[in-house]
């Protein structure tokens, strides 16, 4: 047996070997060589001081922490789609005046960013200007992504030239017609509305009681830019506040986006995250469930690529920073658990059309309680998502089901089964005016005409696989070849395995696969 | 049909249910690069859970959703060698399962140890009662692994499964009500009982006045909210009673695809392939090497998978099946009672009565799931056999699993009419009133009872079938009527109206119409001796030592208790054993010949 694993050793030596060669040469550029960081946080270089080992350990180690700042950026939520090579562009978003479809970021020459030079990659992403001098679509966080540091955008562009397969995927041209497609006002959008780097410095420079309440305000305002769902936007799309600085709209939660309504992220008692710990809200970002909520929607994106792979540090400094903005709205009480409606569920006879709907199908996992089985299945009672003022998440989570992804930390994942099939507009409509009302819960309730608007912009079945994973969840071990983007083997091709290459991940077992899916039809 | 080689890995593991998931984890965990073939489609609770569509017992129990498709490959059975076995083309009698999870998916998640009497039951039984109690023909052996050698792997799989249940005694000191003749246990349940549904309660009030020893049975579905040691979480069991033949909605019925998958496919070194059935394992020129197997994709291609280490975790007799058409071990010859493949392949023996309670009492049988309330003082050797005249017992016990309303209408009521307005009465009366008591026994090896391939018959793809010769013997049929007829005790104490006891006849052959158990057992048994058993304590081919084979065939013979507690223990001990010594030394046999 000794032949059998010593074949194994030395085949992945030789690898290693190889990839660290390789990407030795590559960073043996003078640009890449001079431009080596000082120590950036959590890429500690130790006291290796020889020249080519330290290049090559810099160099990974710079990689690393430009994988690490692609997580907290989020950027393969936009730029990668569900199942295709990572950061390969061309998911779709769709908008009032069309459809947009996000860049090909790999370091593809003729259909990526290989050909742009550093000071053109941070200016797209801080300015949100191309090198051809064209204005991009503000769909692009970079009014959040301004307030970037230098060492973390060197560290992201080190990244996405040495970390990132490319692809030679064309960009999708975009679904806008003239003469909306014309980019000039968006020039004249971003003068108005987003923040000049200069300013953008500045507010991320000020003072904050603890160095771990900065750090949580750089990654939230920041490359997290959670304002960019989680504050309302203005009539030109901006977002009427880009930190906490702006006033009480930050973070106040914002208008639906792809049909889910993001909540309040400030100290609401009911409607915000008031009554959520600091260890709540780690455990959430880590793994995208907690005893109080389970994500769904974007927000499950936003954890499977993002929030997952922080640092325990870094997700308990984003919490304390959300967890010091007050209330924005002062009126708001407590919510306090009322079991007249978990009584009348136990009590059967008669029932209302919303409670007889609720028993019938949606009892089985959230109990006549309301208050789930968390963390696999989440509390209703109480839920700062169930008392939103808008209803559309609600109802939509009800007519399409939804999918928790598996995380590093929690690996199973848990769909909710899509309802819109078996329930008539009116009969969404009282149970989640039931929801609503029940256990404390005090939010407005729900028409049949509501159901029905939001049923009509819901696209049935595309299919749903896996969304990629953007960054090896171990440390990268230096001189390893970076990851391949995931596959997706669903279709049960016969991906041959290599050896102790990594062949990438599956799709998640308990995806939705054929259920319908929650794209959002243009209007 | 296209043939092609693929690059070749560490180990294959053939089958995708509770033996492959557990072998793919821990070879992944040891650093191996495993590719895990399954030759079903993919299965996950999010679609073939789904709620409330999943609750179809047409869909379920009727058309068989779960279940492996008998015209693509099944078995042939006979009762005696001197007829002719035909194909097993409807499914009645066993269920096998088809796709991701396997058996473990539609199981209903009844989770046993063994007794550690019945892991040596020749030794026990020549101690006890004599070596001339073992009546002529009957292949009576021990497994080769003791229960305290398996006890840290037990251990280990009900804290993966989440299982529910009460100990006796934790290290020597008693805990709680559990089973008094339950094995010592090193740590508790991971989780607490299932609650005693109405039946099983009557049934453990009855069985307590009559002086027997009733214990909640232990139980893979979840009891609470639970994570394993993998990260994987479930929901509780709210009863409903969708167990058996179904993908559990709750998240609460342990499966390799709530327990294992979600950390398994995680490991970068794995790589599951579906509708990817193997057709034979090869071997080297010299016959005593695998280099890997050869399987047929959904589009009829033929691929060579070569791997350094081939895991055999198919279903008890696909893994048979697959010995004997790769030619690893020397096939059984029962004129000689020589050769190893497809000797000692057992069934479990079980039968089932029907008591009905007063019309003042309601059953409430759409309750159900994995737990109830069990008796064990006719089970293993817990009582004296030396008056008795054979080998082996029977569990009692009231796991009501949900009566569902196909099931209920089908339920007859002895000396009711077939039709009619009797017959709705009658039926109504039952599936309110009444309720089912299972003896689920043992059922010994025997000389003639035996798989080998079919001379005729030939599967869709092209090879021979698997042939089953089995019958009832007089052992088991006594053995069977002498726990029935205890049961009375207990039907008195319950204050039934009636009862109607289900036992084996004297005489009657096994026929294959009727659903009995999945728990088929045997075949490539494990043990001590090249002789009598195919693979040895580390369930490693005695012949071919890069192979290993992990499922229920390695039971000598078939035990009163449920198979998957016993299969995951093994696997784990197996897998333990490949880890810490298989690997590390130069790919031969672990025990030397």
């Amino acid at each position: 047996m000794s032949r059998f694993a010593n074949q194994r050793k030395s085949k992945s030596f030789s690898e290693s070997l190889l990839s660290g060669l390789a990407l030795a040469t590559i960073l043996a550029t003078p640009v890449f060589a001079a431009a080596a960081p000082s120590a950036p946080s959590g890429a500690d270089t130790g006291s290796d001081t020889s020249a080519g080992a330290s290049t090559s350990t810099n160099a990974q180690d710079l990689i690393t922490k430009g994988r690490y700042v692609a997580a907290a950026a989020d950027c393969a939520a936009c730029h990668t789609v569900p199942g295709s090579a990572s950061f390969a562009g061309g998911y779709a978003f769709q908008l009032p005046i069309g459809t947009l479809y996000s860049s090909n970021i790999t370091p593809d020459k003729t259909n990526g960013i290989g050909n742009w030079t550093e000071a053109q990659f941070i200016r797209a992403i801080r300015e949100g200007v191309r090198p051809d001098g064209a204005a991009l679509y503000p769909a692009m966080p970079f009014p959040s992504y301004a307030r970037m540091t230098d060492e973390d955008l060197h560290a992201l562009y080190a990244y996405f030239m040495h970390g990132v397969q490319p692809v030679a995927q064309a960009v999708r041209p975009n679904g806008i017609p003239w003469p909306l497609s014309m980019r000039f006002p968006l020039t004249v959008w971003r003068w108005v509305f987003a923040p000049s780097p200069d300013a953008a410095r500045k507010s991320a420079e000020r003072s904050f009681p603890t160095p771990e309440l900065a750090r949580g305000a750089y990654l939230v305002e920041g490359p997290g830019h959670c304002g960019a769902c989680h504050t309302k936007r203005g009539l030109a799309m901006q977002e009427t506040a880009l930190t906490a600085q702006d006033g009480p709209q930050y973070l106040a939660g914002g208008a639906a986006v792809d049909g889910w309504t993001p909540p309040s992220l400030r100290e609401d008692p009911r409607t915000g995250l008031g009554a959520w710990s600091v260890a709540d809200l780690t455990a959430f970002l880590r793994t995208g469930r907690n005893m109080r909520g389970s994500a769904f929607g974007n927000m499950d994106t936003a954890v499977h690529h993002g929030t997952q792979y922080l640092t325990d540090d870094d997700l308990a400094a984003m919490a304390r920073y959300l967890k010091a903005l007050p209330a924005a709205n002062g009126a708001e009480q407590n919510w306090q658990t009322d079991p007249a409606a978990t009584r009348a569920l136990r009590a059967g006879g008669k029932l209302t059309k919303g409670q007889r709907l609720y028993l019938d199908n949606c009892a089985a996992c959230h109990r006549s309680t309301g208050a789930g089985y968390a963390p696999a299945f989440p509390p209703l009672a109480g839920n700062p998502v169930v008392m939103n003022a808008a209803p559309d998440s609600l109802i939509h989570i009800v007519l399409t089901g939804a999918t928790l992804h598996g995380t590093q930390a929690a690996p199973s994942a848990f769909t909710m089964p899509g309802f819109g099939k078996r329930l008539s507009d009116a009969q969404v409509a009282a149970v989640v005016t039931f929801i609503r009302h029940a256990w404390g819960n005090d939010a407005s309730a729900v028409s049949d005409v509501d159901v029905a608007h939001l049923r009509k912009r819901l696209t049935p079945s595309t299919m749903q696989s896996a969304p990629p994973t953007p960054i090896d969840p171990a440390p990268a071990q230096p001189g390893s070849a970076p990851r391949a983007p995931e596959q997706d083997v669903s279709q049960d091709t016969s991906k041959p395995a290599t050896g102790p290459v990594p062949t990438g991940h599956l799709p998640p077992e308990d995806a939705l696969h054929s259920a319908p899916q929650p794209a959002m039809k243009a209007n | 049909m296209a043939e092609k080689t693929l690059p070749p890995v560490d180990v294959v593991v053939v089958g995708s249910g509770w033996a492959g998931s557990i072998m793919a984890k821990e070879m992944c965990e040891a650093g191996l690069s495993v590719v895990m073939l399954e030759r079903g489609k993919r299965r996950s609770t999010a679609r073939d859970g789904a709620y409330p569509s999943s609750l179809d017992e047409l869909e379920g129990a009727v058309r068989y959703k779960l279940f492996q498709n008998p015209a693509q490959t099944t078995v042939t059975v006979r009762n005696r060698s001197d007829q002719e076995a035909v194909p097993y083309r409807r499914l009645a009698a066993f269920l096998p399962g088809a796709g991701v999870g396997g058996a473990g998916l539609h199981w209903t998640g009844v989770h046993f140890r063994a007794p550690p009497q019945d892991l040596r039951l020749r030794s026990h039984v020549i101690e006890r009662y004599g070596r001339k109690f073992i009546p002529e023909g009957m292949n009576l052996q021990d497994y080769g692994v003791t229960y305290t050698e398996l006890e840290p792997f037990f251990d280990k799989a009900e804290k993966v499964f989440g299982t529910s249940g009460e100990a006796y005694t934790v290290n020597g000191k008693a805990t709680g009500k559990g089973n008094i003749f339950a094995p010592d246990r090193s740590d508790d349940f991971p989780l607490p009982p299932l609650k005693d549904v109405y039946t099983a309660h009557l049934f453990r009030h009855a069985a307590t006045e009559a002086g027997y020893h009733p214990y909640a049975m232990p139980a893979a579905n979840a009891s609470q909210p639970y994570t394993n040691p993998y990260g994987a979480q479930m929901g509780p069991c709210n009863f409903c009673g969708y167990c058996s033949d179904y993908a559990c909605y709750m998240y609460a019925k342990a499966s390799p695809n709530v327990n294992i998958m979600p950390a398994l496919r995680r490991h970068e070194n794995f790589t599951l392939r579906s509708n990817a059935h193997v057709l034979k394992v090869l071997l080297d020129s010299t016959g005593k090497k695998a280099t890997g197997v050869v399987y047929q994709d959904a589009e009829g291609n033929h691929i060579t998978q070569p791997a350094g280490l081939v895991i055999l975790a198919a279903f008890q007799f696909h893994n048979v099946h697959l010995m004997l058409l790769s030619g690893i071990g020397k096939a059984y010859d029962p004129a000689s009672n020589t050769g190893t493949v497809g000797r000692n392949f057992t069934y479990q023996n079980i039968t089932n009565s029907t008591v009905w309670m007063p019309p003042t009492r309601s059953t409430d049988q759409f309750i159900g799931s994995a737990g109830g309330v069990a008796i064990d003082d006719f089970n293993s050797d817990n009582f004296d056999h030396g008056p008795l005249g054979f080998i082996g017992g029977s569990p009692l016990w009231v796991n009501q699993a949900g009566v569902k309303p196909i099931a209920g209408a089908k339920a007859s009521t002895p000396g009711a009419p077939r039709w009619g307005s009797a017959w709705k009465k009658a039926a109504i009366d039952t599936y309110r009133h009444s309720f089912t008591i299972n003896a689920q026994g043992s059922n010994m090896a025997y000389r003639d009872v035996y798989l080998d391939l079919d001379p005729t018959w030939r599967t869709s793809y092209g090879q021979p079938m698997l042939r089953m010769t089995f019958d009832w013997k007089d052992n088991d049929i006594r053995m069977n009527r002498y726990v029935i007829s205890q049961l009375a005790n207990v039907v008195k104490a319950l204050g039934a109206q009636d009862a109607h006891y289900g036992m084996r006849e004297p005489g009657k052959p096994f026929d294959v119409r009727d659903y009995q158990t999945t728990h088929l057992c045997g075949g490539a048994v494990m043990g001590e001796d090249p002789k009598t058993s195919a693979l040895n304590r580390y369930l490693q081919s005695w012949d071919v030592p890069n192979v290993f084979v992990v499922g229920a065939n390695a039971f000598p013979q078939g035990m009163g208790y449920n198979p998957t507690g016993l299969v995951a223990a093994l696997a784990y001990w197996s897998a333990h054993h490949i880890r810490t010594q298989w690997l590390k030394g130069n790919g031969g046999p672990l025990v030397a010949l």
